[in-house]
């Protein structure tokens, strides 16, 4: 009965997709009216493409009802090979095509069978629709709307928690307050104070540059120690704070969760707020205006040395300056923004900790998140303050 | 063909700084070897699956892969040897930002020059192997904790590695799915000659699959050498039997 037409495909051929040598074969081969048998040759490794199954498939013309094989002159073959016929199966599946698996090697038809022990999950495979800009536009906007009443909510549960605190219900620790106190502020002296002695630098030369127009060189010390005392001394540490600390209590807070530790504080009915946020936020609140007090002293020694040692001014003389210049409400101005900076900062980290998702990329999302928040907070409270501070005079 | 047996442990010595994990081991992995290495918790299994598959050198002692010591070869043959070996880690350790297709692919795209049709081809089919089919783009972050697990496996062979190294292949599967990948391991070895060797302290699967075996003894920090684990449950070491008897024998 081996009659009917022949196809036979020639491999050595060079295909256009791939130019290394092939070194599998096949043949198709027409048996009786509905019978197609496949013969395999040769190494099918996954090392080189195999044909694609629509190539098989393609001329096999109408009538056809079953598919045979015929692997006797197969030589090697891995999970390659199975690959290969799943796909061809799925397509005779298709053209409802019957196969008779008795010519493939036993290992292969083992493999096949444990494949399709588990059926396909239908309702697994995603629709990847392409959606329009408008709609992803729209639907960003709804995401972004909706971080506003988180972030208020979450400011309503810091503030509760707050009021247990007063009332002495708040659960939380002892000890993590301390142990985030040591984190927070001793822990930063040297980043700050690195930071400050450049900042303060910075602003005697600025000062230098621009009061020796009007041969004033003296009131640099006015400038570095009002500009490091009210403003800067605070801006900067806040940001430093915010890169420091802030990501890290969005990443420790994130991790938590990724980890169902604070599912766990939830379902004993003891608040994560209470628990893990309000000692950072304490932490963040009481260390943050001392780090901008000692932020101010380091930027003004940072302008008394080069003004001594660049400008000619005399140490003593510039420290008379200083005094002089220096007024109470001064410091007053930057321990309050200090202690609002450290606020935001603790607010936004711990924030977007508690809104991470549940996996290690959210994590990394949660502590960008949590900087670009932090600083954002920063910079919007410190001008609001200035403008406040200015038209009340202080 | 290589006379040497296809993983030999030679005198090996784990430690962490001064505290030993497990000292003179000795053991011998021969190919289609299905090895068992048990033991109860916190005796050293993973650590040693460490200095097998080169992450974490060994205090003493060599591992040799076909003869080639895999700790004192250059950098390029020792890449050349970790190539040999697929490694499921207990957690799956898939990469987050990958789907699952991606996770299979990358090292088919790595080591590989298939055409995209193709390499979908091989990723679905592994995928369908460890009963996964449909879940192609899946992060591994949508998953059950077992669900990952299989990936990791379907990601471990991605390559049809000769030898696969299995960190605890069914704890945390339900009974069937975990028979289920017993039935895969074993095949794995059947048709495509993998070498074998798992980590694990899961009963069902020690007894099922094992063909050779060690123990590793917590409280002597060295290794019983305990052959067939279903011969060692009714005849071997007491200490052996009583682990794998859950302690009624």
């Amino acid at each position: 009965m081996i009659t009917s037409d022949y196809h036979g495909v020639d491999v050595t051929s060079p295909s256009p997709q791939n130019s290394g040598e092939k070194q599998w074969q096949f043949d198709t081969r027409r048996i009786g009216d509905d019978l197609l048998e496949l013969s395999c040759g040769g190494r099918w490794c996954l090392d080189q493409d195999l044909p694609a199954a629509e190539v098989v498939m393609a001329d096999l013309g109408d009538g056809l009802r079953r598919l045979s094989f015929n692997t006797a002159q197969l030589s090697a073959w891995d999970t390659g090979f199975p690959a290969f016929l799943r796909a061809l199966f799925i397509l005779c599946a298709e053209r409802k095509v019957g196969i008779e698996q008795e010519g493939l090697p036993e290992g292969v038809r083992r493999l096949l069978a444990l494949a399709a022990a588990v059926p396909e999950q239908e309702t697994a495979k995603r629709s990847s629709i392409r959606r329009g800009l408008l709609f992803r536009v729209g639907a960003a906007t709804i995401v972004f709307l909706r971080g506003g009443p988180e972030m208020l909510y979450f400011l309503g549960e810091i503030t509760a928690s707050f009021g247990r605190l007063i009332r002495g219900r708040a659960r939380f620790r002892l000890s993590d307050l301390w142990w985030e106190i040591e984190e927070v502020g001793p822990r930063a002296v040297v980043i700050v104070s690195v930071i400050s002695f450049l900042v303060g630098l910075i602003l005697a030369y600025l000062g230098a540059d621009q009061l020796r127009l009007v041969g004033a060189q003296i009131f640099i010390a006015d400038l570095v120690a009002i500009g490091m005392v009210r403003e800067v001394g605070a801006l900067m540490t806040g940001i430093i704070i915010a890169g420091r600390t802030g990501a890290a209590f969005a990443a420790q807070l994130g991790t938590m969760q990724v980890n169902e530790e604070i599912d766990a504080f939830k379902t004993l009915g003891i608040s994560p707020v209470d628990f893990l946020v309000l000692p950072r936020m304490l932490a963040l609140m009481l260390m943050v205006p001392l780090l901008t007090l000692y932020a101010g002293f380091v930027g003004m020694l940072a302008g008394m040395l080069v003004s001594a040692t660049i400008f000619d001014i005399g140490m003593f003389e510039y420290y008379t300056e200083t005094l002089a210049a220096l007024e109470l409400k001064h410091f007053w101005v930057g321990l309050s923004k200090g202690s609002v900076y450290g606020a935001m900062v603790a607010y936004a980290g711990c924030l977007r900790g508690m809104q991470c998702g549940r996996s290690a990329e959210a994590v990394g999302k949660a502590a960008t998140s949590a900087v670009v928040t932090g600083i954002l907070l920063i910079t919007i409270s410190a001008s609001l303050m200035t403008i406040i501070f200015y038209r009340l005079g202080i | 063909m290589n006379a040497a047996p296809q993983i030999e442990i030679r005198d090996l010595t784990m430690a962490y700084g001064e505290v030993v994990i497990q000292r003179d081991l000795n053991i011998v992995v021969n190919k289609g070897d299905i090895f068992v290495i048990m033991g109860g918790n916190g005796c050293g299994k993973t650590t040693l699956m460490r200095a097998l598959v080169g992450l974490q050198r060994p205090a003493k002692g060599t591992v040799l892969y076909g003869g080639e010591d895999l700790w004192n070869v250059e950098p390029e043959q020792q890449a050349r040897l970790k190539r040999r070996l697929g490694i499921m880690f207990q957690g799956g350790a898939l990469w987050s930002s990958l789907t699952l297709a991606e996770n299979v692919a990358l090292p088919l795209k790595e080591y590989t020059a298939l055409s995209p049709r193709h390499l979908a081809e091989i990723v679905s089919f592994k995928l369908a192997l460890v009963g996964l089919a449909g879940f192609e783009e899946f992060y591994p972050a949508e998953l059950s904790g077992g669900m990952k697990k299989r990936a990791g496996l379907a990601r471990a062979m991605a390559l049809d590695p000769e030898i696969l190294v299995i960190d605890e292949p069914s704890s945390g599967l339900d009974p069937l799915t975990a028979r289920r990948l017993d039935d895969l391991i074993l095949e794995l070895r059947d048709s495509l000659e993998t070498t074998i060797v798992v980590i694990t302290h899961e009963l069902a699967s020690i007894l099922g699959i094992g063909t050779n075996s060690v123990f590793l003894d917590t409280e002597t920090h060295t290794m019983i050498n305990t052959g067939n684990p279903k011969e060692a449950a009714v005849s071997g070491d007491p200490k052996v039997r009583h682990f794998l008897n859950r302690g009624a024998a």
